[in-house]
């Protein structure tokens, strides 16, 4: 096989090197405990608070409102539960959310909602953008939490967290984002957008997995999480993963120094590739808004084909990207986020997910418009569909 | 290369067999609806009750074009009885073994075979059902499974 041209970052990122070097001490020599008195433990108990300092200075919230997790989706658990739960015992019991959440916050809800609670799941529009007047519409007197990704893993939209976070601050209502996808890729302020609890997972922008953060604001008494020791101030016990959290810092760092570069770099190659593939692909719709989208995010529908045949076709190739189609899902059901852009079915089995990361280059680019169309052709010629769509017949 | 799925599931979907169509075909059946995401339709050629020709389209993953390219070999140049009496097992077996939510794949060959047929025994004024069984209608929901 070729060289791999690794296209699927919003899955995971590749280690950045310099991330890898801050955290090997962590697992050979520096291998004392935090909570550990004698300056050995010391030792490893100042990286992770200086760990602490960095991630707060790039996320502009303050050092004591980081709390570290074993990723995005404890974040996301955690959040929810915990602001559920609270709000219960003064009678709020509604929470409102979109339909094109990460499962880690749609299953956490639907748990809830067995257990008595009320959700409102808000539409998005064709473009995959909630409206913030939306948001304003459906808060109601017991609602104990607003629950909002910042941008979306499928299909990149980014949503309006600052006006959001404003009318929760103003209404008195949590205000939580699942934000695994922005953290480290497009600018994200805690305290400037009115946040109250933001998710971040730290292989989202080459740093190791298995470790995240959430963000809680000052003020707000969590109960904890995990108990049993003292550690992230009792909320979260659990020996600290000192290496991850000195490398998901380290990775927050670079790439938030980074970004201004890395955003229109991005951008450009994401454009390129999306009008490249919409002027030599027939029916062919790009999902999600074309401006208000990850720098690094493009998300294809080619009509008459499945997704599932397209990934294996371009693994051949040495492409990895990843589909929303059912097949690659487990389900019958194809992306429940494709589905709430109003795509019919046939169209949504039928989507190519591309996440470029500063780590690919335009020759990249250039493969992939090289080898995406000759492929979605072949699929096509065999495909009863197509068949359908050229005799201009209905399929759906 | 780790894969998903068999050597054999592999080799089929990169190198279908009988793919197309048959302008004059004796027999049509389509099986499955976009919105699951899986059709397939299966021509068949019939000269004095034996399959001579088949072919296929597949709207589906990979597994789906697997089954489709390997049950027109396991019935081409066969009777039609012979041909009615292949099952999704011998398909998943032939093709070396499906990931359990893939098994609904060698359904949908076994079915798009039987419905081919049908049409067959219908163009010739010859009522299908006690035959070859009730088909799920193909533009209904599910795969009728």
């Amino acid at each position: 096989m070729s060289r791999m041209i690794y296209v699927d970052n919003a899955a995971t990122t590749r280690i950045y090197p310099e991330v890898l070097d801050k955290m090997m001490p962590f697992l050979t020599d520096q291998y004392g405990n935090p909570s550990s008195l004698y300056s050995f433990g010391q030792y490893a108990r100042q990286a992770v608070d200086e760990a602490r300092d960095t991630v707060a200075e790039c996320l502009n919230c303050r050092s004591d409102e980081v709390y570290f997790t074993s990723g995005g989706s404890e974040s996301d658990n955690w959040a929810i539960r915990m602001a559920a739960h609270l709000m219960a015992d003064k009678g709020k019991k509604h929470i409102i959310s979109t339909a094109i959440e990460h499962h880690a916050v749609l299953h956490t809800l639907k748990a809830l909602e067995k257990q008595g609670f009320e959700v409102t799941l808000l539409p998005v529009g064709q473009n995959g953008i909630v409206s913030a007047k939306d948001v304003r519409d459906a808060i109601r007197d017991d609602t104990a939490l607003v629950t909002v990704m910042f941008a979306n893993n499928e299909i990149g939209t980014i949503q309006p967290i600052a006006e959001i976070g404003e009318i929760c601050r103003e209404k008195g209502v949590w205000f939580h984002t699942d934000a695994v996808q922005a953290v480290g890729h497009i600018p994200v302020d805690f305290a400037k957008m009115n946040i109250d609890m933001l998710s971040l997972s730290a292989h989202k922008f080459h740093g190791p997995k298995g470790v995240g953060a959430l963000i809680i604001r000052r003020g707000i008494r969590f109960p904890s999480f995990i108990e049993g020791g003292a550690q992230e101030k009792g909320r979260r016990a659990g020996t600290e993963n000192t290496a991850g959290i000195v490398g998901l810092a380290h990775a927050l760092k670079l790439s938030c120094e980074r970004m201004e570069k890395t955003i229109p770099s991005l951008a450009a190659m994401r454009d390129r590739l999306i009008t490249g593939i919409l002027n030599t692909v027939e029916r062919t719709r790009l999902n999600g808004d074309p401006v208000n989208r990850l720098p690094g995010n493009a998300n294809f529908s080619f009509e008459g084909i499945e997704g599932e045949s397209l990934l294996l076709l371009l693994d051949f190739k040495g492409i990895c990207a990843s589909s929303g189609s059912a097949c690659t899902s487990g389900s019958l059901d194809p992306s429940h986020v494709l589905l709430a852009l109003g795509l019919p079915h046939a169209i949504a089995h039928g989507s190519l997910r591309i996440t470029l990361s500063d780590e690919n280059t335009d020759e990249d680019i250039d493969t992939l418009l090289s080898e995406i169309p000759p492929i979605i052709s072949r699929l096509r010629s065999m495909s009863p569909v197509w068949e359908k769509i050229q005799k201009g017949e209905d399929y759906e | 290369m780790a894969q998903f799925y068999s050597e054999t599931v592999m080799e089929h979907f990169t190198n279908p067999r009988n793919v197309g169509e048959i302008e004059d075909a004796d027999g049509i059946g389509e099986i499955g609806n976009a919105k699951c995401g899986d059709i397939m339709k299966m021509y068949i050629k019939v000269r004095d009750n034996r399959i001579v020709d088949v072919k296929f389209k597949t709207f589906g993953c990979g597994s789906a074009i697997a089954a489709s390219s390997i049950a027109t070999e396991m019935i081409k140049g066969k009777t039609i009885e012979e041909a009615l009496k292949l099952t999704n097992k011998q398909v998943v077996e032939a093709l070396g073994g499906l990931p359990p939510h893939k098994i609904h794949c060698s359904v949908l060959a076994e079915q798009s075979i039987k419905a081919a047929v049908a049409d067959y025994y219908k163009r010739n004024g010859i009522d299908p059902t006690p035959i070859v069984g009730k088909l799920p209608d193909p533009h209904g929901e599910g795969h009728g499974i």
